[in-house]
């Protein structure tokens, strides 16, 4: 039925598959739009947020989904400026994935704030020593550079290509690709930075709160750098989650390993600052605060040590070992049980960062305080990724996503 | 932040909340509320999302019977200057959405500003700051007793106490009228300190030594406004929020309550003032 549309020398699932698909999925997306309409109608109120919870599931899917969607400009990065070339064969998917995770991102963001048609305040009124303003304005001017960097691929759509001024107009933007790349990366390390600031600014916090260099705390770099590292684990996280769906290899080996390594490497790295930045956080900085380390994991249902250790061993050291070594990169249970981790410890930051920084009691004569998001987070939350299985699939169908994929599956 | 930018010979408002004479009777919140048109909810059961400007802590010493001992601890916002000169809320909001005033050094929200991303709320380890859940609704022919010098605030925004601010305004309107430009110690007083049964509260410019706050608190202002009066403390002092609402207390274990201490710290040793 479609299969003009669809790139040539390549199987798709039948129309009606697809189409079965994209309802299920579409009903997913229905009801989280439900809920989004619920909220921006009836306001807040909608959600378990409370004055103890300012930030809640929201600001952490949004700090998820933008260290995931990391893989994008890293790998962009890579490719186009470090000139790593093999990675041209997974650019696409990543920037498609970055594209769904920064359009997810301003999405949540619409629903969260309590006045969202103000929401142009930020920019016109600007407080420039805010984090989050610097946030918004790099995260803006970011989704921008994806739009820029995903209509090429638009335009490469069989039917569209045939429309000269399209084939051209694509053929161009490719060639420029390395300065939206390179504007990318730059955009990225401040936004992701920014947000890392974010609870690290909070002095009032001692949870959040990081030293740091300049303007700029710890975890502002810590961001950035684990958004390197755990971003591109995520593109190849869905990349081996598309194979086994599609039931395809849709990447060769070597482009997945140097992807792993480099990976690997980076979180590695990372890991290292990391533990660095805990220990001096656990043994300086909070202690002047008052605060002993187990202060922060105690006297809780939920907030214990195992989180600490899950984050940084299991989902840190463990991941980072697997990526580094030949045998662990080869063997696709390893590494996909590697990027898995990957991004499991990634989220687990990010909850961390946003979550047990509102739980943790600072007066004295205060308790630690519980929040279970009500089922309207709970599904615009769902939302995002509901919207992007649809822009996949779509994209997937009718797009030129793996240059290899023809050659992998002659 | 600049030198110029930090209080010199500008006032600085601020409370001392004698902890010993507060009863907890709760009129300071009754008479918050009511000056400051604050909003509240049919069913007030939960205060994890009700609103109360000035909300008043039950503390005990954790001890039996005969020594066990309470205290009541109200609590407005702190009106924090920041011992690097940046208010914990004020550097945050990405909006300007709320300012640090120099020359009386209480922190606004501007209602119609802000747009609710609760970023101050995070950064208030005092949790002063309350976002609107819900639309306010007033009972039926209640509106005719709203104050008409606060203007009401509307769902999905933030707000917070303003020491009445619209008080030193219209304080200040008076006395232009009358060609001063300086305000008499109890031309501007808030609320809840006039409210207070007990007298708990004191309010004034803790810059000026003939205000009764600067003899009771004594702060130090070439170190972040810390109190030079032994028995007064500020909430969370180690933060360095340099907040300007002090706490007066004889009761050793009122004050060390304050603040957190690690448990190898003799408070009584190193923070006894």
């Amino acid at each position: 039925m479609d299969s003009a549309l669809i790139p040539e020398g390549v199987k798709r699932c039948s129309f009606g598959k697809f189409a079965l698909g994209i309802i299920l999925v579409g009903g997913v997306l229905l009801w989280g739009v439900y809920a989004m309409l619920l909220i921006w109608l009836k306001g807040l109120n909608q959600t378990n947020m409370n004055d103890f919870y300012g930030f809640a599931l929201w600001i952490w899917a949004d700090l998820g989904v933008i260290a995931l969607g990391g893989g994008a400009f890293f790998i962009g990065l890579l490719r186009y400026i470090i000139g790593k070339d093999e990675l041209k064969n997974i650019i696409n998917y990543a920037v498609l994935i970055g594209f769904i995770c920064y359009s997810s991102a301003l999405l949540i963001l619409a629903i969260d704030v309590g006045q969202p048609l103000r929401s142009w305040f930020i920019f016109w009124h600007a407080n420039i020593h805010s984090m989050l303003t610097e946030v918004a304005f790099c995260l803006s001017c970011y989704f921008a550079v994806l739009t820029i960097e995903y209509i090429p691929l638009i335009l490469e759509n069989r039917q569209l290509n045939k429309v000269p001024f399209f084939h051209n107009l694509a053929h161009n933007m490719h060639e420029v690709m390395a300065i939206f790349a390179a504007t990318g990366a730059f955009l990225s390390f401040f936004h992701q930075g920014s947000l890392g600031g974010t609870p690290a600014v909070l002095y009032g916090r001692p949870f959040a709160f990081r030293e740091g260099v300049f303007i700029w705390p710890w975890t502002f770099f810590l961001f950035t750098w684990s958004a390197a590292a755990y971003g591109p684990c995520f593109t190849l996280f869905v990349t081996r989650l598309t194979e086994k769906i599609t039931k395809k290899k849709l990447v060769k080996q070597n482009v997945i390993d140097l992807l792993a390594k480099i990976s690997g490497w980076t979180m590695g790295t990372y890991i290292i600052a990391k533990i660095i930045d805990t220990w001096y956080w656990a043994t300086v900085t909070a202690p002047a605060m008052g605060f002993n380390l187990i202060d922060f994991y105690s006297n809780n249902p939920f907030y214990g040590v195992w989180i600490l250790v899950a984050e940084i061993v299991i989902c840190g050291i463990v991941p980072a070992l697997i990526l580094l070594t030949p045998k662990g990169r080869s063997n696709s249970t390893l590494l996909f049980t590697a990027v898995s981790l990957a991004c499991i410890g990634v989220l687990l930051n990010r909850w961390v960062m946003v979550l047990q920084v509102m739980a943790v009691p600072v007066m004295t004569f205060e308790n630690w305080v519980m929040y279970i998001p009500s089922w309207q987070e709970v599904a615009t939350t769902i939302l995002p990724v509901a919207y992007g299985v649809i822009l996949v699939m779509i994209s997937f169908r009718y797009l030129p996503i793996f240059p290899q994929e023809r050659e992998l599956n002659s | 932040m600049k030198e110029e930018g930090k209080h010199k010979k500008a006032k600085k408002y601020g409370m001392v909340i004698n902890l010993d004479e507060c009863t907890g009777c709760g009129a300071c919140m009754v008479a918050c509320m009511a000056e400051n048109n604050v909003p509240f909810k049919e069913d007030e059961s939960s205060k994890l999302d009700s609103i109360a400007w000035m909300r008043v802590y039950k503390l005990t010493n954790g001890k039996s019977y005969p020594e066990a001992d309470i205290c009541y601890l109200p609590r407005p916002c702190m009106h924090c200057e920041g011992d690097h000169g940046h208010s914990p809320c004020v550097s945050v909001c990405p909006a300007t959405a709320t300012d640090y005033n120099h020359e009386t050094g209480i922190v606004s929200q501007i209602y119609t500003r802000c747009f609710g991303c609760r970023y101050c709320m995070a950064a208030c380890p005092y949790h002063a700051r309350y976002f609107n859940w819900w639309d306010p609704v007033w009972p039926e022919g209640s509106t005719k007793y709203l104050s008409p010098n606060v203007s009401p605030r509307m769902r999905g925004v933030v707000e917070k106490c303003s020491f009445c601010f619209h008080r030193y305004q219209l304080a200040m309107d008076k006395a232009y009228l009358e060609g001063r430009t300086e305000l008499e110690e109890d031309e501007y007083q808030t609320s809840c300190t006039q409210a207070c049964p007990a007298g708990a509260i004191t309010f004034g410019d803790l810059n000026n030594p003939e205000h009764k706050v600067h003899q009771l608190a004594k702060p130090d202002n070439k170190h972040g406004g810390r109190p030079g009066n032994p028995n007064v403390f500020r909430l969370l002092e180690r933060l360095g929020t340099n907040p300007k609402v002090y706490y007066m207390s004889s009761r050793e274990w009122v004050r060390q309550a304050g603040d957190n201490y690690l448990d190898n710290e003799d408070f009584a040793k190193n923070y006894r003032h």
